[in-house]
């Protein structure tokens, strides 16, 4: 594993810091007797830590394990083993009582705008709840003002107050979303597929509140997504993930420029480029059979069974994450030079 | 013999509910040729599923209701036939598949069967004839070890491979036009690539007409040779797809294309299409667009525009389709 | 095709509809269902005759005691003095049957609300908390939900003695709610997967908030239909409980020991029977169309 103060100057402060991260789920037969015959390794040895004010992209497939990274990082599940310092606190060590109220620095953006919202609240009582929890938050404002600055914060007519999620569209649920996340004014926000269940028209729309958020609150952002072109928009730095292990990172230019790792590669020669004749120059490389059950992961490099370049090494040794230029980092035996 | 397989003329569709009838297909026409591939472009509520349902003659009747215009197939009106005429054609003449194969799929029966009937029912094969047809169309869709796989159940498959095993029932007795609705948007994008390549090769093998329904342009750019935009039920721009990416005539295509980000350029703030789709119970008057469109006027407040062609080929509906198409020079 | 409701169906951004519930929703549904206002007026009329039962029969002429019913007016049909004519002792079967509703539906709808609240609450924390308590939880419901209803009664009545309603009604009760339970456990943990109790929990809410404020509303949808069917059904359980000597005892009645008392004047006097059958049939009837009319307003599939 690589030193986590590597490439960082001194003076950055860091929002999160998590090493080793593991998340295995047991997979149980039974159903008076539960044994455990078997075990899903979601995440397995990843390491990973956020500057103040940056936004770090997590890429990868489903079933990478990218989603569970986010829950694990918000304390949603404890992680099997590992640590997560969030603003310097360790969560992991942390009681009921902390962590509820440790909430307050991270929070979290979801997929689905249908069922991230209780159907049955209006969007006073969604976007109001955080406070009712925390009224601390409301620092001497009285609720309704506070929600009515957070639906014209995300662009909300404030004249829906009363109104319930299915009487929304999908890119105003997921605004409602945003601003439930605001409400207690974190500094970290794990946006875990924000746009991706959004009309074409519309993820821009959020995309943009997102990021004129991230300015106006000096947020730091955590991004889940599979969506490859929408990551380049916002992220400063990327972790591709594959089967629960981060195979390649680095800064955002360096990686769309060059990516070290084959996957990575192939990530991005299988995302569609909306231009017929750039289509027609660019070279696809197909990726053989499918992805490997998590339960049941290759020996050493995890990607060779998909892999051209896979070699006998690859199935003995794992292949560490090693510095392929400054702040660039691949794991693999034979990464790809340009 | 004709190269039109398919011919759209005019449809419409409208659905009643208690918030009263709405017009979810407004007019649409086009042409599917032999070997073709129309991409039918919308986002939700343009209608672009309820067309291809109204062609397959799967529409909910009621709430739905076609009221007009007419679908030829081979020449063949299908608007009006009955269910048992239209059972006929349905697999073996048209087929579609969906988003979501496990829908599609009879989980309790196994694929190899499930393909096999298509065969002994439409076709009447024999019981051994049909399983061998099965295997065969199961390695056309490039099912690793087709034979042994054949007795297998839909959940035992991944989703790329429930995705091709969807395919193959539907190509199974080569139908002429194959609509296929959102067929990789539930897939990894590895996989995408995949099947949309799949589809482009089985297209040109049997030359059948191939319409790709989607709300992603990227995934439709290598695959197909038309395009027709489709907004709030009606079509909005059509042609070949060089045209329409490259140079288009409509505000509303290139407000589109304007605000996907791009795998190649990092630019940030992107420019976004203001507003949303409008409710089909409450259109605007006038252009459909014009409440979202920067160049909106008062003409297109008043009226709404008839499809323009700026090209022979290329058709827009918007009151200044030329001026767009002039100022669109190739970014 | 839901994708295609929702493209037609979504009211957003600028349209002129008022703030709309489910329940608004559902209530648009249930004024236009015929089955409704039927069943409503059928209520209506058992709500009456419950809660004012002096306003269309006089209290006196159902007991001896009170010097009421005379020997002499013993089984005579309907006529002006007795509407629907006297039963064996000379009560007048009208103001029986009127006075009888009340034990009849107080039993079931004291059953059908005890039902709910236990059988809610303990599939509340099972279906929530999963795991041992979930295990133990659903094997209590299964061994309470094996019990063979009509032999568990009698036993139960047979041990127990509670005066007037209270013995029955407790009967009842512990038979019946294990399928109460039952439905709001599916329903919990099909709740407790969804993004918004895990946005809940993102915000720092704990188990008692998001049990009572983000589960509880969603999971009791359906049995809430239930247990409006289930009340015309244990009106009809204390009218059989009854009818075995096993309910209502003496000098209290209800509609089940009129028609346990009837066995052996139906051939004589068939009004004994016939009135507080009817008007038992009328009102499980009424319940139970009710609850069906309410389930398909309330359906989700129809719904948005």
């Amino acid at each position: 594993m690589t030193s986590s103060t590597e490439t960082d100057p001194v003076e950055t402060k860091r929002v999160i810091d998590a090493v080793d991260l593991v998340k295995f789920y047991p997979i149980n037969r039974g159903i008076l007797f539960k044994k455990q015959v078997g075990t899903v390794h979601a995440v397995d040895g990843v390491t990973l830590w956020l500057n103040e004010g940056e936004t770090l992209a997590i890429v990868g497939e489903s079933g990478c394990g990218k989603s569970t990274v986010g829950r694990l990082l918000l304390g949603l599940e404890p992680p099997t083993s590992g640590t997560i310092d969030i603003l310097g606190d360790d969560i992991t060590t942390m009681s009921q009582k902390a962590l509820r109220h440790k909430r307050r620095d991270i929070q979290i953006i979801l997929q689905d705008p249908y069922t991230s919202l209780n159907p049955r609240m209006t969007v006073r009582s969604i976007i109001g709840e955080p406070f009712d929890i925390h009224p601390d938050a409301l620092h001497g404002r009285d609720e309704k003002t506070a929600v009515l600055e957070l639906m014209d914060r995300v662009g909300l007519d404030p004249e829906f107050i009363n109104r319930y999620p299915h009487q929304f569209s999908g890119g105003q649920r997921q605004r409602i979303g945003v601003a439930r996340a605001l409400a207690l004014n974190p500094s970290v926000i794990v946006a875990d597929e924000p746009v991706s269940a959004l009309d074409v028209s519309v993820q821009a729309q959020v995309m943009n509140l997102l990021l004129e958020l991230r300015d106006e609150f000096g947020l730091s952002y955590v991004f889940i997504s599979h969506d490859l072109a929408v990551v380049r928009q916002i992220a400063d730095r990327i972790a591709v993930m594959y089967l629960g292990k981060i195979v390649e990172t680095g800064p955002q230019a360096d990686i769309y420029a060059a990516p070290a790792h084959p996957y990575t590669k192939a990530l991005m020669s299988a995302a569609p480029i909306p231009d017929p004749e750039k289509q027609k120059l660019r070279h696809r490389i197909e990726l053989e059979g499918d992805v490997p059950s998590p339960a049941d992961p290759p020996t050493g490099c995890r990607f060779r069974t998909r892999c051209w370049k896979a070699e006998s090494v690859c199935a003995e040794v794992e292949p560490p994450l090693v510095e392929i230029t400054s702040g660039h980092l691949a794991a693999c035996h034979f990464p790809e030079t340009t | 013999m004709s190269d039109t397989l398919l011919a759209v003329d005019e449809l419409k569709v409208e659905f009643h509910t208690r918030d009263g009838s709405a017009r979810a297909v407004d007019g649409v026409s086009f042409t599917v040729e032999r070997g073709e591939t129309l991409a039918i472009l919308g986002e939700s509520g343009s209608g672009k599923s309820v067309t291809a349902q109204a062609i397959m003659g799967i529409l909910d009747t009621p709430p739905a209701e076609i009221t007009g215009g007419s679908v030829k197939l081979r020449g063949r009106e299908l608007i009006g036939l009955e269910e048992s005429e239209y059972r006929k054609v349905r697999g073996k003449q048209i087929a579609m598949i969906f988003q979501d194969a496990l829908s599609a799929l009879n989980p309790v029966i196994s694929v190899g069967e499930q393909i096999s009937e298509m065969f002994r029912i439409h076709e009447g094969l024999s019981k051994s004839d049909a399983k061998t047809a099965t295997i065969d169309v199961l390695k056309r869709v490039k099912i690793p070890g087709a034979d042994v796989r054949y007795g297998n159940y839909p959940h035992e498959f991944s989703g790329g491979m429930r995705q091709r095993i969807m395919i193959a029932m539907m190509i199974a007795l080569k139908p002429a036009v194959l609509i296929a609705d959102e067929p990789t948007t539930a897939l990894d994008v590895t996989v995408q690539a995949q099947i949309m390549d799949l589809l482009s090769a089985l297209k040109e093998e049997t030359q059948m007409g191939l319409i790709l329904i989607t709300h992603d342009l990227g995934v439709v750019a290598d695959v197909a040779q038309k395009v027709m935009v489709m907004y709030s039920g009606r079509t909005f721009e059509q042609g070949p797809i060089n045209e329409i990416y490259t140079h288009t005539a409509n505000p509303y295509t290139r407000g589109l294309l304007e605000s996907i980000p791009k795998l190649d350029e990092r630019i940030g703030r992107l420019p976004a299409i203001k507003g949303l789709p409008p409710s089909l119970f409450n259109r605007p008057k006038g252009c459909l667009f014009n409440p979202r469109c920067p160049q909106a006027t008062d003409q297109c407040r008043d009226g709404e525009p008839d499809l323009v062609f700026v090209q022979p080929d290329h058709g827009s509906r918007c009151w200044f389709a030329q001026e767009v198409f002039a100022s669109d020079i190739k970014h | 095709m839901s994708d295609v409701q929702l493209d037609v169906a979504t009211s957003i951004g600028d349209d002129p509809v008022a703030s709309r519930t489910l329940l608004s929703d559902a209530w648009y549904d249930l004024k236009r269902s015929k089955v409704f206002w039927f069943s409503a007026a059928l209520l209506v009329f058992v709500a009456l005759i419950v809660l004012f039962p002096g306003l269309i029969a006089d209290k006196a002429k159902t007991s001896s005691l009170t010097g009421g019913c005379n020997l002499t007016n013993a089984l005579l049909g309907p006529s002006s003095q007795f509407v629907l004519g006297t039963d064996q002792q000379g009560c007048d079967v009208w103001a029986l049957s009127v006075y009888g509703a009340r034990p009849s539906v107080a039993v079931g709808v004291i059953a059908a609300v005890g039902t709910t609240v236990i059988g809610a609450s303990l599939g509340l924390i099972a279906g929530f908390y999963g795991g041992k308590t979930d295990s133990i939880l659903s094997r209590i419901f299964d061994i309470f939900l094996g019990v063979p209803y009509i032999i568990g009664a009698i036993v139960l009545l047979s041990v127990i003695t509670l005066p007037g309603i209270w013995g029955v009604t407790l009967a009842i009760t512990l038979l019946s709610w294990p399928v109460a339970a039952r439905m709001v456990r599916a329903k919990t943990i099909e709740a407790r997967g969804q993004d918004y109790v895990l946005a809940a929990r993102a915000l720092g809410a704990d188990n008692r908030r998001i049990m009572l404020r983000h589960i509880l509303p969603n999971a009791i949808g359906p049995s809430i239909v239930v247990a409006v069917i289930s009340l015309g059904l244990f009106i009809g359980a204390e009218a059989t409980l009854s009818y075995l000597g096993l309910g209502i005892r003496p000098p209290d009645f209800s509609w089940g020991t009129m028609i346990s008392d009837a066995q052996n004047t139906f051939f004589a006097a068939p009004w004994t029977l016939f009135v507080p059958a009817g008007l038992l049939t009328i009102t499980v009837l009424a319940f139970v169309l009710l609850g069906e009319a309410v389930s398909d307003a309330l359906d989700p599939k129809l719904r948005k």
